[in-house]
């Protein structure tokens, strides 16, 4: 690993400052993901601010809605009784992720800031447009079986890999984030990561210094109606090959509100408005949630070695919405995956 | 340097069938403990590697501190002063900015006990429990350690008494190797407190419950553990083990040495 500067914020404006003034310089939160990075020689940073002591780990109510901290633990979000009451999608997707260990490190802030798990942006010898602009993608025509089906460019086919995220996306949730001055704003989650276009160094909206602060969740009519589905190559600790979030709120079967969020198939969040639209009014049926997923998934492009990615989001996104029309019960979801499989 | 004892303890039983198959050695053994070259023998004695295998997994799973004369690293570059708890004593080093809680707990304290396995948070082989919580040392820089408590698997028995998962993983043979059983042990000792804290898990049934002590089925401890990977597979017998300190029935043991030969 290279040599870098590291100290402990104790205030933030001089944590925020310190990244500021140093391009190279980056917050530390969980490390879960930096600290390997940099291991693998693939993000190299001058200096580290770790942020982990800042007093922004609260899990508290709002006016409407709940916050969770910027270094909060996954763990300790995941767990907490208002968010598990209130937003059971967002335990559920966290708790598909990572390991127990990996979960009691890592930050929300730095869920949301983790990198792409594309071997091609590990491999330091290996093309990648995203660690090395302009060296070329070599996902695009390699190995890319895990790659995105939807929403990615010629430079990229990187899809991005936090559950957290995909939950956040369905939830309608809000970033809010400080930068130098202390100034802050408040970024919608659809805005807050990106598609990769030309530039897919650049993972999201934030700024060079901006630290997120907290998230916001607002209310919401979905808890009892609430899904997470991950589908992967082993049954745990392994990242989605096509997740879904999926949330519904019914008037007697009519579907009144839906959301539903995909992983796994996209360089961010892919949230699948084409569907919600198709669904809202309806009746929650199985042919109307086929017809949904379906419609959704027409614009997929899958690459060479991920066409299976297509039918499976599109089944996915069925199996998730059942899922939620019967309570997010995961026995329930278990034995029906088995029979219907 | 002298070659270090690997445990001094030995019970009866193991010093019997010590004695009948390493008679010659055996006044060594009694007087500093067994070293790494009666198990190379004991691998050629026996003909079967079952016994030294199982010694020598023990051996991990009981791992305590040898006590090494502190090296001053050679080189360090932005050194962190860091103070912080190791098993309860108090440990006070300056650190590489780039030291990882692994590397300073094997290479600067000599608690060899956790294990480097993967090194990049895949494997779990380095899991220590830290103000307790389980997590990665080998993806924590020792810098952000100050005022932390951290319990490695030397840490868990009392003088020379094993703590009950410790126990527990010998009863149920709960590895082969040992080399990633410092990780599960300080892994399922961790997963018991966020068990009676009534914690979900992904195979939870439903997370909208009230939170009360969570019973575990094989499925919950298998979907708890799936962040510490055994290459020897011994899974099966990781779970009985998980299950019987957790439960308070006991699990049947699946094994026993052969008749004759303990």
């Amino acid at each position: 690993m290279r040599p870098f500067k590291y100290s402990n914020a104790s205030e933030t404006a001089a944590a925020i400052n310190a990244v500021v003034v140093n391009p190279t310089a980056r917050f530390l939160g969980g490390g879960t993901n930096l600290v390997d990075l940099m291991k693998e020689d693939v993000m190299r940073p001058s200096e580290l601010v770790n942020v982990t002591r800042l007093k922004f780990s609260a899990v508290e109510k709002k006016e409407n809605g709940l916050s969770i901290g910027g270094t909060a633990t996954n763990a300790v979000t995941a767990n907490h009784e208002l968010v598990r009451e209130n937003y059971p999608l967002l335990s559920m997707a966290i708790l598909a992720g990572a390991s127990a260990q990996i979960r009691n490190m890592a930050t929300n802030a730095g869920n949301l800031n983790q990198r792409t798990r594309c071997t091609y942006f590990y491999d330091v010898n290996m093309p990648c447009n995203k660690r090395e602009p302009g060296s070329g993608c070599g996902a695009l025509h390699g190995v890319n079986k895990n790659h995105a089906i939807l929403g990615w460019s010629e430079k990229c086919v990187a899809t991005y890999p936090s559950d957290m995220a995909v939950a956040l996306a369905a939830l309608n949730a809000v970033v809010h984030v400080e930068g130098s001055d202390s100034t802050k704003r408040s970024i919608p989650f659809s805005d807050f990561h990106r598609l990769p276009g030309d530039h897919p160094e650049i993972d999201n909206t934030l700024k060079h210094g901006e630290f997120i602060t907290s998230i916001d969740l607002p209310a919401n009519r979905l808890a009892e109606k609430s899904y997470y589905l991950k589908i992967r190559e082993r049954s745990s600790y392994a990242f989605a090959l096509v997740s879904v979030a999926a949330a519904l709120e019914t008037s007697g079967n009519r579907i009144k509100d839906v959301r539903i969020a995909l992983g796994g198939v996209a360089h961010k969040p892919w949230r699948a408005r084409i569907a919600e639209q198709w669904l809202t009014g309806k009746e929650a049926t199985e042919a109307n949630f086929k017809a949904a997923a379906l419609a959704e998934l027409k614009n997929a492009k899958p690459l060479e070695q991920n066409k299976y990615k297509v039918g499976m989001a599109a089944k996915a996104i069925v199996r998730a919405l059942e899922g939620a029309m019967q309570g997010g019960n995961y026995g329930a979801m278990e034995a029906d995956l088995t029979t219907t499989n | 340097m002298e070659e270090q004892p690997l445990f001094s303890d030995l019970s009866e039983a193991e010093r019997k069938a010590l004695e009948e198959l390493m008679p010659d050695e055996m006044g060594e053994i009694m007087s500093s403990g067994i070293k790494r070259r009666h198990f190379l023998k004991l691998f050629a004695v026996t003909g079967t590697s079952l016994l030294a295998a199982n010694l020598l997994g023990i051996e991990q799973l009981m791992a305590r501190s040898i006590p090494i004369e502190e090296q001053p690293p050679v080189l360090i570059e932005n050194g962190i002063n860091v103070s912080f708890q190791v098993n309860g004593s108090t440990q006070k080093l300056m650190v590489d900015s780039r030291m990882t809680l692994l590397d300073t707990l094997r290479e600067r304290l000599g608690l060899t006990g956790s294990k480097k396995g993967c090194d990049h948070g895949q494997c779990g082989a380095c899991t220590v429990i830290v103000d307790d919580k389980r997590v990665l040392s080998c993806l924590t820089l020792a810098a952000t350690c100050e005022d932390k408590k951290v319990t490695t698997i030397e840490g868990l028995a009392t003088g020379n008494e094993l703590h009950p998962m410790q126990t527990s993983f010998i009863k149920h043979d709960g590895f082969q190797c040992g080399y990633c059983t410092p990780g599960q042990i300080c892994s399922a000792v961790a997963l018991m407190g966020e068990a009676k804290n009534g914690d979900a898990s992904y195979v939870t049934a439903n997370v909208r419950e009230k939170k009360k002590a969570v019973e575990l089925s094989n499925e919950e401890i298998r979907e708890r553990m799936s962040g510490n990977i055994c290459r020897c597979g011994a899974y099966p017998n990781i779970v009985s083990a998980i299950r019987e300190v957790h439960g308070d029935k006991a699990v049947a043991q699946v094994w026993q040495f052969a008749e004759g030969t303990i």
